[in-house]
């Protein structure tokens, strides 16, 4: 079992109170399996996603790595813990636009001390990025943009890959081909992916779909 | 990870160069004004502190001869055998190569200071030094010494212009054998020794100068320098403060996407920390250099300035001080760490799923407007309170900051208000659009019309005292010269045949007559004069009673000037004690600008019984043919020259030492405009490419390309004038607590305030030309944006 979490719970407050958004949550991740997170909008999905990212943290229950509980910690063990063995995926591709393609995939394995130039040539490679590599991110198409936030997240060799959405801001055919090249890569690396989304075709193309509703698993 | 973060970090400024030159250029601009202006005083107070240090003045007795220029040794050796701890001084000016050198002599072994002045802080050979005929000056000076036939020796401390030697080469070099200039009376004396008056009748005891010393006088012209230095320094923070925010603001998402990739937020601060202190230290660097530059630029000036009007001596050579560097890089570390606190507490606050708000800096929150105006407020209540009961030359200062911080923090809510007026008004449906998104835009460019109004705010007050200043001072001139000729007698001997010869020339002759001493405790020059038309006709009082003259000619009043008055507290009605039983009231009380010391007059028969010895030497002449007396005065009486001054010369000589007071100020002023108009050129710069998406929608809408540049260059033009409208209220409080405030506590008289709209109206001009200049190149470049760049506004990948 490489990832097991255990009546989340999470509430955010609004003028009317505090608003639960999950309400005990149970789930688990196998090593190098591709789960995919549905449900309607507010449902929680992409708080549950930043939750077991180390993201934001719950009102109560536990999570646990490989045997190791991670909730409790700080903001520097969290951020260690994204650092090294996570690779978080955004919808809204959170590049830095100062950087080029190539010093944003090499971003976090250098952050994590595990950038290897033969590495990151393959993923640029793999995902048809070597020509963009000197461009900056306002230069390329969403698409490419999304590719490089992948070729980022999988350069540092995660165990759990986190997407949130990732192709919500793409259009059918790119968003299709963005998809199979991120499952290709997600499987040569052996990494566990979960993946939140509204696109039951694309939930479909994963080996688990659990749905939320209201902040439960249905 | 620190090398991943900084590299990601300072990428943020490879791909905004334009950002970055912003923040060196405004923390070296910054920088450079307050390090100038430090350096200049820093330059000045050494050199004129090594001249007062060596003369002894201010800080000792002295005794003067009373009838004659020079004292006899024998005087000076028969003090000595009494007991008496003097020490003799030969002063003259030798002339070298056609410059003017002041020689001094003094005596090592007797000096109440001995040669503190010389050595550069290291002792002076003294064995060596009266072995040798030896001379100290510094390197220009020495130059200049180099055919006298004695050692010179370079000594950096010595101000320019002089030389320090023995008292006996002093007198081989002036050709004064035997003869000294004066005697510094040392503050501790044996008990018993006799009455001086027993030993040198013939000689004058002259108080020190303790209230009126030369450091303390130009204190106060330093005082004003370092206020114009700070309020400049104040300009270029807020062009810093600007770009911090901009580039923090831009920086939010990045600084997310790095916490969200593992970086902690405390390792991000640090860097971040990091960054600005580099930043810092490099637009520092560059500033303290532009300092010196403007510095040695302004230095002749300075020089003159303080010479003119104090006779304090300055080297007109500048040395670059290792204290320049520790201060002018502190202060730009300093400057930033204020402009940078509040964004640095931002991100460190920021919650790490925030989400990003590119335009958040265009849009100031409701809430921070409310804290702005509150402070504004506050300050401005604060102001207005100290200007009723603060007191003191700091509270004064204290008053002017908070009155111009207050007003600056004021200035968006003022503008905004104005730009709603404009709002309602509009008829036309580009003009609705226009006043909108001027108010829209005006956040991104408060701090930049807050600098300028600043900037423009100083320019009016400072402008305005000056003038003031110089109508009063003119006003001043012409009562108190009213002769038409000024003559000094050779010798004391001479001043009666003088008066003889010019009796029967002249209409009236108005003697000078004067001694320093005391009254009401405090040392004052008490002039005797013979009451005539003359000082009826042109003396304007500040306070006086209606018989002013009249008792002051029957030696039944006496009339005293502003600075005595208010630091005795001395007003009409109030009595003097003259010495012994002589009680006189103050029956008057006049303006006596530039100088620094009290002043009292009395009629010339009072004075005479007072002080008997005093014999005048130096006459007003009252004459209707001043160029057929002068004429009679060189070739009939043998007068020299030199010693007949015209009325005409003496003003254009005072007005030239008074113009030159304020060159620096006036070159602080256009530099600080200067600063001001590069704020407004980069905030627009920085917000054209920024409002694309704003003015977007306009273009899709059918307004050209070519009426949007059009229109951006009205709105410089519109707001620069309102600011310019706020600034010339500001800038006249300012002039006030300038004439009002800062003037008495500095110099002790309080100035007449004059308006001047002829210079405000062309200062407003000028403000203008700055802004649309300014606003130039921005609006060419909105005005060819290409129609791809806004179209990509509509796209939905962005």
């Amino acid at each position: 079992m490489l990832l097991q979490a255990h009546q989340l719970k999470k509430s955010f407050q609004s003028v009317d109170g505090p608003v639960p958004v999950l309400r005990g949550i149970d789930l688990s991740v196998d090593a190098g399996e591709t789960l995919a997170l549905t449900g309607e909008s507010g449902s929680g999905k992409s708080t549950l996603l930043h939750i077991l990212g180390g993201l934001d943290v719950v009102d109560s229950g536990t999570i646990s790595l490989e045997g190791h509980d991670i909730t409790g910690l700080d903001d520097t063990g969290r951020a260690a813990l994204r650092r090294d063995t996570f690779g978080i995926i955004f919808q809204q591709f959170n590049l830095i636009p100062s950087l080029t393609v190539a010093a944003n995939i090499a971003f976090q394995a250098r952050l994590a001390g595990k950038a290897s130039t033969d590495g990151l040539a393959h993923l640029a490679d793999a995902l048809g990025l070597t020509e963009q590599l000197n461009k900056y991110p306002e230069q390329l198409s969403g698409g490419q943009q999304q590719r490089v936030a992948i070729a980022r997240a999988l350069a540092v060799r995660p165990k759990l890959v986190l997407a949130d959405e990732p192709t919500g801001n793409l259009d059918e055919d790119t968003a299709e081909q963005v998809l199979a090249q991120m499952l290709d890569l997600v499987a040569d690396t052996g990494a566990a992916l979960v993946m939140v989304t509204h696109s039951p075709t694309l939930a479909n193309r994963m080996g688990r779909r659990l749905h939320l509703r209201q902040g439960q698993l249905a | 990870m620190t090398a991943a973060g900084f590299h990601a970090l300072w990428s943020h400024w490879r791909r905004n160069p334009l950002q970055l030159f912003t923040l060196v250029a405004g923390l070296a601009l910054a920088t450079a004004l307050w390090s100038g202006v430090q350096a200049v005083n820093a330059e000045a107070r050494a050199s004129y502190g090594a001249a007062a240090a060596t003369l002894g003045e201010g800080q000792f007795d002295q005794l003067l001869p009373a009838q004659s220029d020079t004292i006899a040794q024998a005087d000076y050796i028969a003090l000595r055998r009494a007991g008496w701890q003097v020490g003799p001084v030969v002063d003259g000016r030798l002339d070298a190569d056609g410059t003017q050198i002041r020689i001094l002599g003094i005596d090592p072994l007797t000096a109440p200071n001995g040669f503190d002045a010389v050595g550069e802080g290291q002792p002076v050979d003294l064995v060596d030094f009266l072995s040798k005929p030896t001379v100290f000056a510094n390197a220009d000076t020495a130059d200049l010494l180099k055919g006298l036939g004695v050692r010179v020796i370079e000594d950096a401390g010595v101000a320019s212009g002089m030389a320090i030697t023995d008292v006996s080469v002093a007198q081989d070099v002036l050709s004064l054998p035997g003869q000294l200039s004066r005697l510094v009376i040392a503050n501790q004396q044996p008990l018993g020794v006799p009455p001086l008056a027993d030993v040198v009748p013939n000689l004058t005891r002259v108080a020190a100068q303790s209230g009126t010393d030369v450091a303390r006088l130009t204190d106060s012209f330093h005082l004003n320098l370092t206020a114009f230095g700070l309020l400049s320094f104040a300009v270029g923070i807020f062009i810093v403060h600007g770009t911090i925010g901009l580039a923090f603001e831009q920086r939010r998402s990045m600084v997310r996407t790095l916490r969200a990739l593992g970086m902690p937020l405390r390792r991000v601060m640090v860097l971040m920390g990091v960054e600005l202190i580099v930043l810092a230290l490099i637009g520092g660097g560059v500033g303290v250099v532009m300092g010196y530059l403007i510095a040695a630029a302004l230095l002749p000036d300075v020089a003159a300035t303080l010479k003119g009007l104090y006779g304090a001596d300055v080297s007109g050579t500048l040395q670059l001080r290792p204290s320049w560097w520790i201060s002018g890089l502190l202060i730009s570390v300093a400057g930033t760490g204020v402009a940078a606190i509040g964004s640095l507490m931002q991100v460190a606050r920021m919650p790490l799923l925030a989400s990003a708000r590119p335009q958040a800096w265009l849009t100031a929150s409701s809430a921070r407007r409310i804290l702005h105006v509150a402070i504004s407020g506050l300050l401005l209540a604060v102001a207005v309170a100290l200007g009723v009961w603060g007191k003191g030359l700091v509270l004064g200062f204290v008053m002017l900051g908070a009155l111009l911080i207050g007003a600056a923090l004021a200035l968006p809510l003022i503008l905004d208000v104005a730009l709603r007026l404009g709002q309602a008004r509009a008829r036309h449906v580009i003009w609705e659009w226009f006043w909108a998104d001027t108010r829209q835009q005006l956040p991104g460019l408060s701090l930049a019309l807050m600098a300028l109004l600043l900037a423009m705010a100083a320019n009016v007050g400072v402008s305005t005292m000056v003038s003031s200043f110089r109508l009063t001072f003119v006003g001043f001139l012409d009562q108190r010269l009213a002769s038409e000729l000024y003559v000094t007698a050779q010798t004391p001997a001479q001043s009666e045949a003088l008066q003889a010869f010019l009796k029967p020339q002249v209409r009236v002759i108005l003697p000078v007559l004067s001694v320093q001493t005391d009254l009401a405790g405090l040392p004052t020059d008490l002039y005797g004069a013979r009451i005539d038309s003359t000082h009826r006709d042109n003396w304007a009082f500040l306070e006086a009673r209606s018989d002013a003259w009249d008792s002051v000619d029957t030696g039944r009043g006496i009339i005293i000037n502003e600075q005595l008055a208010r630091r005795a507290g001395l007003w009409v009605g109030d009595d003097v004690s003259l010495g012994g039983s002589r009680i006189l009231p103050v029956v008057g009380i006049y303006g006596d600008y530039g100088n620094p010391i009290g002043q009292a007059i009395v009629q010339e028969d009072l004075f005479n019984a007072l002080h008997p010895n005093q014999i005048p030497t130096r006459f007003g002449l009252r004459t209707d043919t001043p160029d057929s007396v002068r004429k009679a005065l060189i070739d009939d009486f043998g007068l020299p020259e030199a010693n007949i001054i015209d009325q005409a010369g003496i003003k254009a000589f005072s007005l030239s030492i008074f113009e030159r007071t304020f060159t620096v100020t006036g070159a602080l002023n256009v530099l600080t405009l200067a600063v001001a108009g590069f704020a407004i050129f980069m905030s627009l710069l920085t917000l054209a490419s920024m409002r694309v998406p704003q003015l977007a929608p306009a273009w899709a809408l059918g307004l050209t390309r070519r009426k949007l540049g059009q229109l951006e260059l009205t709105r410089a033009a519109i707001l620069a004038v309102l600011t310019a409208t706020a600034a010339i209220p500001l800038g006249l409080a300012l002039a006030w607590v300038l004439l009002a405030v800062v003037n008495v506590e500095a110099f002790g008289w309080k100035l007449p305030m004059y308006v001047f709209p002829a210079a405000y109206a062309k200062l407003c001009g000028f403000a203008l030309l700055a802004a649309i200049v300014a606003a130039l190149w921005p609006a060419l470049r909105l005005a060819r944006t290409p129609p791809t760049d806004l179209l990509k506004v509509f796209a939905n990948e962005r």
